[in-house]
């Protein structure tokens, strides 16, 4: 027999909030994904490969994913460090703080793209200072690596905050009565526990920098082959009316994002198990 | 003993304030330039020749026709993206069904893809030379580089904000009180509206905020379907976009201006509402 598909429920507006999920889901993002997908296969594997293997392409795509890193990963660090010192310490402003974590969540993209780009040119606040040490930050990759971290900077302090919330005092007090340093408690018994959360916050900032393209092109200067972005390609390849080329580096960068969201997830799941807790 | 000592002791499970005060001072360094100082240099560059000159550069025909195009996007999508998210978190909390997970990661979907992949599908979606967009073309109805086009792409880069914050309310609220009110003779409209709505009043006002941020600040996908007519097509950012590149850099910046104060207002209710109902959100118990 099998499980039924839906089992009975005596809950009224099943078939209106099925026909509404499933219709409104289909018509906004898996037709438009699928049409995506249907001009891949019309186009053909070869061409899209073809298309994709081209040194303009390989930089662009290479160029995004390794910023994405770096920018996720220095987000790795200070978004626990902002966790933790939100959760754990008391000071004048922390609410102020708080809020303004969530700003690049609030802040359109384009804006952030021109006010990066105000603040670091050669005439900018911070782009005058690093000119004054010889450092050209808008308009090079650096300046791309601080509009990822931009955009990225929320999601590690906003997953980690509610775990570092729950973690049971007395975890730490037996550790140090157990002789371990505050250094020792920190690294080995609340960092692991932190882990599973971080690592998510970490794939989502990853995921948001490599698709990233308002509050970049802006601070980018978008020179073929030294900084120029994946998605920067896709909406070149649109204005010229090549949908075949744009659909093809569309399909490349949508299969790296999952290939990476997957292997993401399986860390994830092998870190919990390590740890032991879900 | 003439003098009494006084001994404090610093308990095992805190820093030392030496350590303290420089974790802080990190957090609030870091934010000072990555956060506050972008928010402070839109402002400072839009009032760079003064008041008057910022308020003028908003009030020609472009611009107050861009702010009318996104005000209008924003009250097309948002509903709609707030009907979905009550009907999807619905469906999923209410009902057991296979699949369930599978529906979730799919309605997670678009947080993963790019912007800019997601405007490329609209284009292949309804633009004039795929099938579907071809005939909406021949019956006068184009999508593509018109407010359809804009609303779609929109909707999708919006499309989880709702559900993902009503469903873990949902989940954790339960069937009980439903059932109680339908044993009782309530209608099943008469239910959402008395019992289910009333308990999840803030955390869909939540989700409905951040669907709005993020709706009428959307750059990526837009700039991809809506084919920066002026006038017509270009929304408040893809204005910005145009005007920064033709060097008129006050009037990008009032522009930039008005969208952050926006900015400012949502996360101003944001915080206020974690404050006064964060029992009844799912952000401030998020995993």
């Amino acid at each position: 027999m099998g499980r039924p598909l839906i089992h009975r429920s005596p809950m009224p507006g099943l078939g209106l909030s099925m026909g509404i999920t499933l219709t409104m889901l289909s018509l906004v993002v898996l037709l438009p994904i699928g049409a995506l997908l249907l001009k891949g296969a019309t186009f053909g594997i070869g061409n899209i490969w073809d298309t994709v293997n081209r040194e303009r392409v390989w930089a662009a795509l290479f160029l995004s994913f390794r910023l994405s890193l770096f920018a996720a990963l220095f987000n790795l660090a200070f978004g626990v460090l902002l966790a933790w010192v939100l959760v754990r310490y008391r000071f004048p402003g922390r609410r102020i703080l708080d809020a303004a974590v969530d700003l690049p969540f609030a802040l359109p993209t384009a804006v952030a793209g021109i006010a990066l780009t105000a603040l670091y040119a050669p005439n900018g606040v911070f782009g005058g200072i690093a000119k004054e040490i010889g450092v050209k930050i808008a308009y090079t990759q650096w300046g791309i690596f601080i509009a990822l971290i931009f955009v990225g900077l929320p999601f590690v302090t906003r997953t980690v905050q509610p775990v570092v919330e729950e973690i049971d005092r007395e975890v730490e007090e037996a550790s140090a009565t157990l002789g371990a340093s505050r250094l020792h408690t920190l690294t080995r018994v609340i960092l692991p526990m932190l882990a599973p959360a971080a690592l998510t916050g970490f794939a989502l900032a990853l995921a948001r920098a490599v698709g990233e393209y308002g509050s970049v092109i802006f601070i980018a200067g978008n020179i073929p082959l030294v900084t120029e972005i994946a998605p920067l390609l896709i909406v070149i390849q649109l204005e010229e009316f090549n949908y075949d080329a744009a659909a093809a580096i569309g399909i490349a960068m949508l299969l790296i994002s999952f290939a990476m969201l997957l292997i993401i997830n399986l860390i994830q799941v092998w870190s919990r198990r390590r740890i032991g807790y879900v | 003993m003439s003098e009494t000592r006084t001994f404090t002791f610093r308990p095992a499970t805190e820093e030392t304030p030496v350590v303290r005060w420089l974790l802080i001072g990190l957090a609030v360094l870091g934010i000072a330039i990555l956060v506050a100082a972008p928010l402070f240099v839109v402002f400072a560059e839009a009032l760079a020749k003064g008041v008057w000159t910022a308020v003028q550069s908003l009030g020609n025909r472009d611009a107050l026709s861009a702010i009318k195009l996104t005000l209008m996007i924003a009250a097309i999508s948002v509903p709609l993206n707030a009907a979905f998210g009550i009907a999807a978190a619905w469906f999923i909390t209410k009902f057991d069904f296979r699949g369930k997970a599978f529906l979730i990661t799919l309605i997670d979907l678009p947080f993963s893809v790019s912007p800019v992949v997601a405007g490329l599908c609209i284009v292949l979606m309804f633009g004039a030379n795929s099938l579907v967009g071809g005939w909406l073309v021949a019956q006068g109805y184009p999508i593509v580089f018109a407010l359809p086009g804009i609303v779609l792409a929109t909707m999708f880069v919006t499309f989880p904000f709702v559900a993902r914050e009503l469903i873990p309310v949902m989940i954790e609220q339960g069937r009980a009180e439903e059932e109680a009110a339908l044993t009782l003779g309530a209608s099943g409209w008469r239910t959402f509206w008395t019992v289910t709505l009333p308990n999840i009043r803030w955390a869909l006002l939540y989700g409905v905020l951040l669907c709005n941020a993020r709706a009428m600040g959307e750059f990526g996908a837009v700039a991809v379907v809506s084919g920066k007519i002026r006038g017509q097509t270009a929304t408040m950012p893809i204005t910005i976009e145009m005007l920064y590149n033709e060097y008129l850099s006050i009037a990008a910046f009032s522009m930039a201006a008005v969208l952050t104060a926006l900015a400012l207002v949502t996360l101003l209710l944001k915080t206020a509402l974690e404050l006064r109902h964060a029992d009844e959100l799912a952000a401030t118990r998020r995993h």
